[in-house]
């Protein structure tokens, strides 16, 4: 800035006198001031420029003359008025030709500017000061500088401001234009009210403004005439488009409704009707067409010509396995080995519901005398129901426990976790494992098969091992002194269709679950019982006691409490064959209805009736089942048959009747009694395809009944060379029944096949044959159970051969037992013929004796002398062949010649 | 008075007879084997008579009236004609029998009455 002025001040100067000089920074005038470097504070020093020349005639040659360490020169003043008059206007020193003229010393300090600190490359100094400053002054600075840096910055010179003059750079113009300036002045008014006003009341009203004139006034607007515009030009853009229209409505939408049509046909009234079957037409009509209708009708009636006689020739091709294959395969064997003492099986039974459980009843294999004779030991041990599962062939998943050794027992089929038995003492024995049941419905493989199954010796098997064995106490136990005295040899549960009173009466049973039971032992008595709750008609005191003496163990269920040692038989039938000799020992009976298996839909509806009571077990309630007022079912068949030890079947009846002396309740005398087995009749069993066929196995042989059929059993096959033990009808082939053997063989027999021997015989073990039970899983899996006397439980499976019957099986044995039933028929008729001819044949013979019991004595004498001289003769020439008489010597020889 | 009297009763004599004829030739069609139902209805498919219950009777009426046989079998021969049909179904066999004013529809369980049939194993 300063140098601007300097300048500006220069060139304003220079605007007066011009003088062409080219000197780019200074132009300056005779008569003007020389600059000086005032305003840099050292108004002495006055920059000059020094050519070259001026240098060599001053002999202040830069770098030469001049160095850095003495950056001046002190010139005569002489000299430079000298260089004046040589060089006039052309030195170097004319613009400070002043100064130097008015320079009082005579030696002028020159010194190089080298940092063109001032301007130029050379300065002046005009004063003596100035020049004994400059000269002094080099020491200070350093001095200065070296107290500088000794104490850096301590001290700040403080320098008061000097006040200069202002000088004003052009903004005070723009201040001026934008301050606010009042245009006008300002009016001012002062109103005020009447002195004698002040402090007086005041009074308010409400005015409207309208009303009155001149309260206010209004600037109300119109068009004004200088401001309207008419616009002359328009400036739019225009398009032709077809016309268009554009329409909309709004239907009402009404709630829907259902719109119902009805109709009936078109029909002729009744006298239309009668009107048109009498009109001559029809009968026209009918007779025309009746006879091709008849035809038609004929023809179909004759031969169905749609079917597919290659489709109906060929069997099921779907077979599993080989067709071959007609073996029962070993599936799988179960043995008891906690248990030291030897068992034999006496009784199996699938579970009707969860695959691949089974139970077995195990009793110990000892006669009567060793069984009295260990008897203590015996008590130790308890006698079980084991239930085996297929996936662990080692420990049986529950075990039923019972006073004493099981020799039947029953699945309830309405409810599979009530279990009823029957025991060797003549006790029944019920169990109810609703409490387990989850336990055997979720068998898990994982535990004992995930480790190694290997067999450990009998000592280190500690009783709770892999898995813990439940013992499971019996529910309930029937009354000893009521109930059988003798082994239960076999025991079932009534269908739950029906129920029986004291009388033998049959009801309907409105319960819808199985509450009956009939056993029979060989106490010569068959037993109904009822598990539902007695009303006792007579207070027993004694069973108070009972009660009280024994307790119940906590964790049995209490579902048939009141049965326990308090049960007794509903009704007892004596199966006795008369005053005078021994009563049938029953061994198995049959009644009409049988639950060979338990059907699905079986389970469908009790589980449904289940859920009906509202999820409530039907037998935790078992009093709500009592009602008196069951009607009685008329019409149901209350015969069944029995088979007794001594090889008898009976068929006879369970309803008592009223002995007319004695008053008392007595047992019908038996239909029909038979003797066809040589041994104890272990089998009688219904077919499951038929109703009324019964197969009965005892002894050496097997028979087939046909209820119904009183002259005798449709087949009756001959000794076979081992005994019979057990037998068991094929559940899914109506002609197939399996038998086992005392020498472990499995008969089976197949009735399309042949009927005089079984179809295949096959080794399983090598004892005897208990029990035998085949079971379906499905269409491709069956089952048989077959147990030994050794206690082991094998399990096979039976080939598709053997489980799949083929397309008219059930008909064809239908139609084979229709004709050995006509057989049977056709040999009582012929009996009786027989009987007849042979009464004929008897009365001829006889006719003959007569006639020859009339000839005369004297015949008879003549007759009589005739024979024993033959008979002398006859003598003498034997004798004489065996010569023990000697012949006379001519006449005999002469005779015998 | 007995003349009027006597031809109406010849009449009604008279009128009877034919009905008689159409009662004993249903009578035989049905007792043919397996035939579950007789029924005569006119073109229209309104049922005259029959011996299934009415909505049967109502149905298979009505549904026959509508069969385009007639016309299948006259469309393409025009000197051909359709005298009998036979829809041969799962369950049973149903055969129609037209005529200028009416249908005759029988139905009938073929299977079960044949006696001849797909020959099996008899031991």
């Amino acid at each position: 800035m300063a140098s601007k002025l300097q300048k500006r001040k220069s060139s304003s100067g220079q605007k007066t006198s011009k003088r062409g000089k080219n000197r780019p920074t200074l132009t300056v005038g005779e008569e003007e001031e020389p600059t000086n470097m005032e305003s840099l504070g050292h108004p002495e020093i006055y920059p000059v420029v020094l050519t070259t020349k001026t240098q060599e005639i001053f002999n202040c040659r830069i770098d030469e003359d001049i160095t850095d360490e003495q950056p001046y020169k002190l010139i005569k003043k002489e000299d430079i008025l000298a260089d004046f008059q040589n060089r006039a206007a052309v030195s170097d020193f004319y613009p400070v030709k002043k100064v130097i003229q008015e320079y009082p010393g005579d030696e002028i300090l020159l010194v190089y500017d080298k940092d063109f600190k001032y301007g130029l490359n050379f300065y002046l100094v005009g004063t003596e000061e100035g020049k004994e400053n400059y000269l002094n002054a080099p020491e200070i600075p350093e001095e200065q500088e070296e107290y500088k840096e000794h104490i850096p910055e301590e001290i700040c010179i403080y320098k008061a401001p000097i006040s200069k003059p202002w000088v004003s750079l052009g903004s005070e113009k723009e201040i001026e234009e934008e301050s606010v300036k009042e245009s006008t002045k300002k009016i001012t008014y002062m109103i005020s009210r009447k002195r004698h006003q002040f402090g007086a009341p005041i009074k308010f009203s409400d005015q409207n403004a309208s009303s009155v004139k001149d309260a206010y006034i209004e600037c109300t607007a119109y068009p004004d005439k200088n401001f309207t515009l008419r616009q002359l030009e328009k400036d739019i853009g225009m398009q032709v488009v077809p016309e268009v229209k554009d329409i909309s409505t709004q239907t009402r939408w009404t709630y829907p409704k259902n719109a119902i049509t009805q109709y009936h046909p078109r029909e002729f009234s009744e006298e239309e009707k009668e009107t048109l079957g009498q009109a001559k037409s029809l009968t026209d009509f009918l007779n025309n067409v009746s006879i091709s209708v008849e035809i038609a009708l004929q023809q179909n009636e004759i031969m169905n010509t749609f079917i597919d006689d290659w489709k109906c020739l060929a069997e099921e091709e779907g077979t599993f396995g080989d067709k071959t294959d007609t073996h029962l395969k070993e599936y799988q064997s179960f043995t008891d080995l906690h248990n030291l003492t030897e068992k034999m099986i006496t009784c199996v039974s699938w579970h009707p519901v969860i695959y691949g459980l089974i139970a077995v009843s195990v009793a110990v294999r000892l006669s009567f005398e060793d069984r009295v004779h260990f008897s203590g030991k015996l008590l130790l041990q308890p006698s079980l129901i084991l239930f085996w599962s297929f996936s662990d062939p080692i420990h049986p998943q529950l075990m039923l426990e019972s006073p004493d050794d099981i020799f039947c027992f029953k699945f309830c089929p309405s409810d599979p976790n009530i279990i009823a038995g029957g025991c060797i003492n003549g006790q029944i024995v019920m169990w109810d494992i609703t409490a387990h049941a989850d336990r055997i419905e979720n068998i898990k493989t994982g535990g004992s098969r995930s480790k190694k199954v290997t067999l450990k010796p009998m000592f280190l098997l500690e009783p709770d091992s892999n898995k813990e064995a439940m013992y499971i106490r019996h529910c309930a136990v029937s009354s000893i002194e009521n109930g059988h005295k003798h082994v239960i040899t076999d025991i079932h549960w009534l269908p739950d269709t029906f129920e029986i009173n004291r009388m033998g009466t049959v009801f309907e049973n409105r319960s819808g679950i199985c509450c009956q039971l009939v056993t029979c032992s060989a106490d010569c008595t068959i037993c109904f019982w009822d598990i539902r709750p007695q009303k006792a008609l007579t207070p027993q005191p004694t069973e108070k006691k009972k009660d009280e003496s024994i307790e119940i163990p906590f964790d049995v269920p209490s579902t048939f409490l009141h049965l326990d040692l308090a049960w007794k038989p509903l009704s007892k039938i004596r199966l006795s064959k008369g005053e005078t000799s021994l009563d049938h020992c029953p061994t198995k009976i049959s009644l009409s209805e049988d639950h060979l298996q338990y059907k699905a839909q079986d389970k469908m509806l009790a589980q449904s009736k289940a859920a009906k009571v509202g999820d409530m077990n039907p037998y935790q309630n078992l009093e709500g089942g009592l009602a008196n007022h069951l009607k009685p079912r008329e019409d149901f068949c209350t015969k069944f048959f029995v088979g007794t030890e001594e090889g008898e079947v009976i068929y006879t009846d369970w309803k008592m009747e009223r002995d007319s002396e004695t008053g008392r309740l007595m047992t019908k005398k038996p239909v029909s009694l038979y003797t066809v087995h040589d041994g104890a009749v272990h089998t009688v069993q219904r077919s499951p395809f038929y109703k009324d066929i019964i197969l009965t196995i005892g002894g050496w042989n097997v028979a087939i009944w046909k209820e119904g059929v009183m002259t005798g059993p449709l087949l009756q096959t001959s000794c076979a060379p081992k005994r019979y033990t057990s037998g068991h009808w094929s559940l899914t082939r109506p002609g197939v029944f399996y038998i086992g053997r005392e020498d472990g063989y499995i008969d089976i027999w197949d009735l399309l096949e042949k009927t005089h021997e079984p179809a295949l015989s096959q080794n399983i073990c090598i004892t005897m044959i208990t029990c035998i039970k085949p079971w379906t899983f499905s269409a491709k899996q069956q089952f048989i159970a077959v147990a030994d006397y050794y206690g082991t439980l094998h399990i096979l499976e039976i080939p598709w051969t053997l489980s799949h019957p083929s397309a008219n099986e059930v008909l064809s044995m239908n139609y084979y037992f229709e004709r050995e039933v006509k057989h049977l028929e056709y040999v009582d008729q012929r009996k009786k013929i027989r009987e007849q001819e042979k009464k004929e044949m008897q009365l001829e013979m006889e006719k003959k004796k007569a006639k020859t019991y009339q000839k005369s004595k004297e015949q008879l004498e003549a007759e009589l002398k005739m024979d024993y001289e033959s008979y002398l003769e006859l003598e003498r020439s034997i004798l004489v062949n065996l010569g023990l008489i000697k012949v006379s010597e001519k006449v005999s020889y002469m005779e015998m010649m | 008075m007995p003349g009027p009297a006597l031809s109406r009763v010849h009449g009604l004599f008279l009128s009877l007879v034919p009905s008689l004829e159409v009662e004993e030739t249903l009578e035989r069609l049905q007792s043919q084997k397996g035939v579950q139902g007789i029924m005569v209805a006119n073109t229209e498919g309104i049922p005259i008579k029959s011996t299934m219950d009415d909505p049967t009777t109502a149905r298979y009426a009505k549904l026959t009236c509508n069969l385009k046989a007639r016309s299948t079998v006259h469309t393409s021969d025009p000197q051909n004609d359709f005298t009998f049909l036979r829809i041969r179904s799962k369950k049973n066999e149903i055969m129609v029998a037209p005529d200028k004013d009416y249908f005759l529809i029988v139905i009938q369980n073929p299977t079960e009455s044949a006696t001849l049939w797909a020959p099996s194993v008899i031991t």
